[in-house]
């Protein structure tokens, strides 16, 4: 945790990752108030950035085609973003660690069969397969999630499958056979445990990689729906008056960049923080 | 290897074919209906049914599946219900656009950022290092769309120097050949720097991470100890060690070139096969999508085997192994 922290590229990214989710909380108290807040449109809408709209209220990152002020949406749609992320790749780590440790310390046909379901998940373009999932159904918030999660589970079981051979053939595990220790008792307490490390990496890269995806979804009109804001489908309403307002497509591009680098970064971090060998770099 | 690479090839048939089926039975059971695309809201009940009849839409799934699948491996990819083309002349027009975009793209990503990851592991934990990881791990993390979006406000909007949307201009066929070329190259500026640019964020960090790992093994110490020069020990001895993961990236990205650069292509009106993927799951053109995802996932298992066999034949150590 000291090595993460000394560590330049861990502490911005936990520094940018904690902000956004605060930011997230206190939306509320941080705008103003509910994003979807229209008033007279004509005098309100696209004020740009850093001015005051013609009803005398200011207006940090000015305002849309519906003159709704653009930070507020910003924040509330950082609730949409995150949580999807947050949700989809909890999904995605959780199939993928029960996977990836049933499959490297069960016995019989178990691993093979999923090792075998893996690797077909793995051969599906995901990017078809993303489209036709959220074409089938009613676009919808839950169902973004859901589908990045349904998605996004193969490289984590393979990480774990990997850990969970390697660690089982430790002396520690042996020894906690050898005094009786029921095969599952051995698995959750004695080998899962000692193989968080990768998946809390390929858990932060996760992170960012479905904000980017539920952007890119959003973005194609078949993620989370208008008005609710995501930044996904803000960048998507910005796109049409990218010439007389471009403050609308750019501020979220730029908050997801930063959000997805702070995600990078700490995953980073935290691999090389758990490689004591490593340079710090 | 030989019975190896037929074991795989074998497995990677059998993966295709369950991913096609896969995608026949969940298109078919999902809502949404091509003919009510087709023929819109104003058609009757006796119209629609008598549509689905001639597309053969009203038979059991399963009779449709089979007669898919028979009709699919003799070659006959069926007709788009939406544009009411074959299938394979509406692939094939959009193909080439695509290849020539993602090709050229992968290229020149991989290029460049072979060069910028040798750069930096070279002169590793420089200010020049520190730079360049601050630049590439920001376009690792840019989404394709937004940055084709800011890349058309700066060059479209703010200079006019470059346009917009599609592959050619309007005036294109009256072009002299030379104007033709300029006029394409000019089209295909924006989208293709858009896909570099992203590129290289990835194959920079992933050259930069290998030779890093590469640093401290005994061959490149023993380089040194001979007296060649840092530079020739960079990239004679350590980057060309570093290239082999690459080759397996690289054929990881073979499936790209076809299904590719959907948003990118979304957002330049690109006339690839992206697009017609996009449209065509919102037709519910069930023809299209299938022959679309029968190829992407064919190209997915060739470019896995092409990869492991490029890697084997680079690296002698990797075929001998067992696993």
């Amino acid at each position: 945790m000291k090595r993460l922290l000394r560590d330049r590229r861990g502490l911005f990214g936990a520094v940018v990752l904690a902000a956004a989710l605060l930011l997230a909380v206190a939306a509320p108290f941080v705008t103003r108030g509910d994003p979807n807040a229209q008033r007279d449109i004509v005098a309100t809408r696209f004020v740009a950035p850093l001015s005051t709209d013609g009803t005398g209220v200011f207006h940090v990152l000015g305002t849309d085609r519906f003159g709704r002020d653009v930070w507020t949406r910003l924040v509330y749609g950082a609730r949409v973003s995150l949580g999807v992320g947050l949700l989809a790749v909890l999904i995605s780590v959780t199939l993928g660690v029960t996977v990836g440790a049933l499959a490297g310390y069960g016995r019989g046909p178990v691993p093979l069969t999923l090792l075998g379901l893996t690797d077909f998940a793995l051969a599906v373009p995901r990017v078809v397969l993303l489209l036709l999932l959220a074409a089938l159904w009613r676009p919808s918030t839950a169902l973004v999630i859901v589908v990045l999660g349904l998605t996004g589970w193969m490289s984590v079981a393979r990480l774990v499958h990997g850990e969970v051979r390697a660690l089982a053939a430790r002396p520690f595990v042996e020894g906690a056979v050898a005094l009786g220790a029921r095969r599952l008792r051995v698995l959750v307490r004695h080998i899962l445990p000692n193989a968080v490390t990768p998946v809390i990496v390929a858990a932060a890269l996760g992170v960012g990689n479905a904000i980017t995806l539920e952007a890119s979804l959003s973005f194609l009109g078949l993620g989370v729906q208008p008005p609710t804001p995501s930044w996904g489908n803000m960048i998507a309403s910005g796109r049409d008056v990218l010439v007389n307002a471009p403050w609308v497509a750019t501020a979220p591009g730029a908050a997801l960049v930063v959000v997805v680098v702070a995600c990078t970064l700490l995953g980073d971090a935290v691999r090389d923080a758990m490689e004591p060998s490593a340079p710090l770099s | 290897m030989l019975t190896r690479l037929a074991a795989r090839a074998l497995a990677g048939f059998g993966v295709v074919a369950g991913v096609v089926t896969l995608t026949f039975f969940a298109l078919r059971f999902a809502p949404g209906d091509p003919v009510e695309h087709l023929l819109g809201s104003a058609a009757t009940a006796e119209q629609l049914a008598a549509q689905r009849h001639v597309l053969g839409l009203d038979r059991p799934v399963p009779v449709q599946y089979t007669a898919w699948v028979s009709r699919f491996v003799r070659g006959d990819w069926g007709i788009s219900i939406a544009k009411g083309r074959p299938v394979r002349t509406v692939l094939a027009d959009a193909w080439p656009a695509t290849v020539r975009l993602v090709g050229l793209s992968l290229l020149l990503s991989y290029l460049l950022g072979i060069a910028v990851g040798a750069i930096q592991a070279h002169r590793q934990a420089s200010l020049t290092d520190t730079a360049l990881s601050v630049i590439t791990v920001t376009l690792f993390a840019v989404p394709g769309f937004w940055l084709g979006l800011m890349l058309v406000m700066v060059f479209t909007y703010w200079a006019h120097a470059l346009p917009a949307f599609g592959a050619a201009g309007l005036d294109a066929d009256y072009l002299t050949t030379w104007g033709r070329i300029v006029d394409g190259l000019r089209h295909m500026a924006l989208p293709l720097a858009t896909l570099t640019l992203i590129g290289i964020g990835g194959s920079a960090r992933f050259i930069r991470g290998a030779m890093m790992d590469l640093s401290s093994q005994p061959f490149v110490t023993t380089a040194h100890a001979k007296g060649l020069s840092p530079w020739r020990v960079t990239w004679r001895h350590t980057l060309r060690n570093a290239l082999t993961p690459v080759v397996t990236l690289l054929g990881l990205s073979l499936p790209t070139l076809f299904s590719g650069a959907i948003l990118v292509e979304a957002v330049f009106a690109w006339p690839g096969v992206g697009r017609v993927l996009v449209e065509a799951v919102q037709a519910r053109d069930y023809p299209v999508v299938m022959a679309a995802t029968a190829v992407s996932a064919g190209l997915v298992v060739v470019g896995n085997l092409l990869a492991d066999v490029l890697a084997a034949w680079l690296d002698p150590r990797i075929g001998t192994r067992t696993t």
